[in-house]
């Protein structure tokens, strides 16, 4: 008998080009199959499969999902979970339980902690946190540099075989040359990608997009020269050295076009995007509220159009959130004194359906495809699929909830949040990771 | 001898709302003719988000409270019984001091903060300390603060008024008030003038406040500059971009010099102070190439020799000692109006 049986939802699993309307079957923790729909019309086309899905009708646990979407779980390879160092804003094990309520069952820690996650205790340390935890499966990624100061290379090979999926110095991209050239040789020889927060720090020395709202806000500029020049810089040495790459958090329209380049010149190289460069633009920030404040900042309205083209064709691969928690008396702080960063992973999925499908610039399937198997391939884990085997890793998704974002039930530790009171369609409501439900509405 | 007092009398600081004073064309449609005019902002954040109408309001409020400075016993009771804080979380002379006389002659109960050696060098953010003296019972928070956006901050989280005297680089609106009411009272007239601003635009509250007061009055604003002072984003605020002064010293009505922050900005914006202050220095070589009538200001303090040199700083075209002596009719309008808007 099966643990868990989800019924009649419309089951999309874009690894395996499926798209209908079926029962997925769990037991052990694996996927035992996907069946036509008991209820489904006559003459399917599987007759085999209907009549293994009679058997595997019964189970300990039936979810209806009439009506919902039921995908593999959704994964997020951009999440800043603030332990070890800032416990107060968020935890392994909180950013776990914001990660299931927002329909994700694995994410990726950022090493931008205090101390910085540089060697293989830390990746140990990520991963019994998680496994203690219970929740979303929890992976380390590693710094590229030792102490994220960006001299010399960390300890790439042995974090690597303590379980880090990828390697960044996220916060700051690596600025010099040659350490950038010798950690993607690295990553060559390991197999495994590094990922760029591209920002010429010389060229920082702001807290917004620069431009004419700035000036007017009499607030420091961040122009996307900074985005592109290290972007430029790096993908010259990924052409030297065929070591993968992924760009994090893509914020301007000249960056999606040099990443679209970049795969049509056949480099090795993904990109994502968050949920706030595809929805919001520079002109938030005259409010000087802070939670509008993050880094990359918001661009402009041809910025935000040109990321989701990226997206809408594939050239920015996969949807990240950027979950960055902060206190709520740093984000009480004046516009220029407060960190940079938002919070992302409660309300995500309802957030890009609104910025990609409402828009009309893709569907469920394309959508979902952004948030587990192409995020599953670029960390290379068996993620993100619902074939025979798999991990029971499983999101049901209601994409008519209608709900309002309420800001003060999140998950979170944190509160950093721009988008309290914003109705949303979508919403995540079970999550199933490895085989059991953690999350249910 | 003291004037007929009993016309005015101690309470009579109340804007004329006929007062002659000359208005551009729209403000004046906008006031659908001549209906009085209700001032409801308790916050004077900037210049960016007053209309045309509340602009000219605040000028002419200051011209009635300008009398109150001509008489024998200068003081009114329109703020008796208020409490005004005035908070300089960076360091200022001549805005304090101003408010500080606006605020005692408009009678008011006065509290002085300043940065250095108070809580905030402790550690306080900002906001406790602005929400620990309110609970004091203050009515009205003067704010200077060197972060773009700390009155806006606090105006959402504090129920008091809160005037901004000048945040980081953002807006400083009394000094653009006090400007326009200064060039105003010296032309006449501010709509169809040609305005130049030269110098530090970038970093320069007193630029930003001029430029969009100046706009929403119809003037014509030109702000001149080497291009790493001067963003070419700022046309986004109507005004057109110069980088040669000796280019438009013939076709403009009025010059405002700022000051170069020397302080802040050592070096590394431009080569040297000797080349700025050749290629962007207001000399008296130069002052005859303007019009005869040409209004030279200056926000203070002046770097002599930089900005202008001393034979036109203090001659027949400068106006500003005007300026300082007009900046306190402007912040009793303000405390005024902001008191009133509260009500």
């Amino acid at each position: 008998m099966n643990d868990i049986l989800i019924k009649n939802g419309r089951v999309i699993d874009p690894a395996d080009g499926l798209d209908a309307v079926a029962d997925v079957a769990v037991a052990k923790g694996k996927i035992v199959g996907v069946y036509p729909a008991a209820g489904a019309q006559a003459g399917s086309p599987h007759p085999k499969k209907a009549a293994k899905g009679r058997k595997a009708a019964k189970a300990k646990q039936v979810i209806d999902a009439a009506g919902k979407i039921v995908c593999p779980g959704l994964i997020d390879l951009h999440v800043h979970c603030r332990e070890p160092g800032h416990e107060e804003e968020e935890t392994i094990a909180s950013a776990a339980a914001a990660a299931v309520a927002g329909g994700f069952t694995t994410i990726c820690a950022m090493p931008n902690t205090h101390p910085p996650m540089d060697d293989e205790t830390a990746m140990n340390y990520v991963l019994q946190r998680s496994a203690q935890a219970g929740l979303a499966r929890v992976l380390p990624v590693g710094c590229i540099t030792k102490a994220r100061e960006g001299k010399e290379l960390a300890e790439l090979g042995l974090m690597l075989e303590a379980g880090a999926v990828a390697f960044s110095d996220d916060g700051d991209g690596v600025a010099s040359s040659s350490v950038m050239q010798r950690a993607l040789q690295y990553a060559r020889m390991l197999d495994v990608p590094l990922m760029q927060h591209c920002q010429d720090p010389d060229l920082i020395g702001g807290v917004m997009n620069s431009g004419a709202v700035a000036v007017r806000l009499g607030l420091g500029g961040i122009a996307a020269s900074g985005e592109l020049i290290m972007l430029r810089r790096d993908l010259e040495l990924v052409e030297r050295t065929g070591g993968r790459y992924h760009v994090q958090h893509v914020s301007s329209a000249g960056s999606v076009e040099l990443i679209r380049q970049a795969k049509a010149a056949g480099l090795p190289v993904t990109a994502e995007a968050s949920p706030h460069h595809l929805l919001l633009t520079e002109a938030a920030c005259t409010t000087y509220d802070p939670n509008f404040k993050m880094n990359p900042p918001l661009r402009s309205a041809a910025d935000v159009e040109a990321l989701r083209e990226g997206v809408a064709d594939g050239t920015i691969c996969c949807l990240a959130t950027d979950h960055a928690p902060h206190a709520r008396e740093e984000k009480e702080l004046e516009f220029g004194l407060a960190p940079f960063g938002v919070i992302g992973l409660d309300c995500a999925l309802g957030l890009y359906a609104k910025a990609l499908i409402d828009t009309g610039l893709m569907d469920w399937p394309e959508l979902i495809r952004r948030m587990t198997i192409n995020p599953a391939s670029v960390i290379r884990r068996p993620y993100g699929t619902l074939a025979v085997g798999a991990p029971a890793d499983v999101t049901v998704i209601d994409p008519a909830a209608n709900w309002t974002v309420d800001v003060s039930a999140f998950t979170s530790r944190s509160r950093n949040c721009p988008y309290h009171r914003w109705r949303l369609a979508a919403r995540p409501v079970t999550t199933i990771v490895g085989g059991q439900v953690k999350f249910a509405l | 001898m003291a004037k007929k007092a009993s016309s005015s009398s101690p309470r009579a600081a109340r804007p004329h709302a006929a007062h002659p004073a000359p208005m551009p064309a729209g403000a004046r449609g906008e006031q659908a003719g001549q209906r009085q005019f209700i001032w409801t902002r308790k916050d004077l954040l900037g210049l960016d988000e007053l209309s045309a109408v509340e602009i000219v309001h605040i000028l002419d409020t200051a011209e009635s409270f300008k009398e109150v400075s001509t008489r024998s016993i200068k003081k009114v009771p329109a703020l008796r019984g208020k409490v005004v804080a005035l908070m300089f979380f960076e360091d200022s002379t001549r805005t304090r001091m101003s408010f500080e006389l606006a605020a005692s002659r408009m009678s008011a109960d006065m509290l002085l903060f300043t940065a250095k050696g108070s809580s905030v060098a402790k550690g306080e953010t900002t906001l406790d300390t602005v929400r620990n003296i309110e609970a004091m019972g203050v009515d009205i928070f003067v704010i200077r603060h060197n972060q773009s956006g700390a009155p806006h901050m606090l105006a959402r989280h504090v129920k008091a008024s809160i005037v901004n005297a000048g945040d980081g680089q953002h807006e400083h609106p009394t000094q653009g008030l006090l400007d326009i009411f200064t060039i105003r009272q010296r032309l006449g007239r501010v709509a169809g003038l040609k305005v130049a601003i030269v110098g530090d635009i970038a970093h320069s509250r007193v630029a930003r406040s001029n430029i969009l007061g100046l706009k929403k009055l119809g003037a014509e604003v030109v702000v001149v500059g080497p291009p790493t002072l001067v963003p070419s984003a700022v046309t986004a605020m109507g005004c057109t971009i110069s980088h040669s002064l000796d280019d438009v010293l013939g076709e403009v009505d009025v010059i405002n010099m700022l000051r170069i922050q020397m302080e802040r900005f050592g070096g590394s914006l431009f080569p040297s102070l000797r080349e700025y202050s050749r290629l962007y220095g207001l000399n008296s070589q130069r002052l005859k190439r303007c019009r005869k009538d040409v209004l030279v200001m200056h926000p203070g303090p002046i770097n002599r020799g930089v900005e202008l040199t001393s034979d036109v700083a203090d001659g027949p075209n400068s106006c500003i000692l005007q300026q300082v002596t007009n900046g306190l009719a402007i912040r009793m309008a303000v405390l005024y109006l902001v008191s009133r808007g509260r009500e």
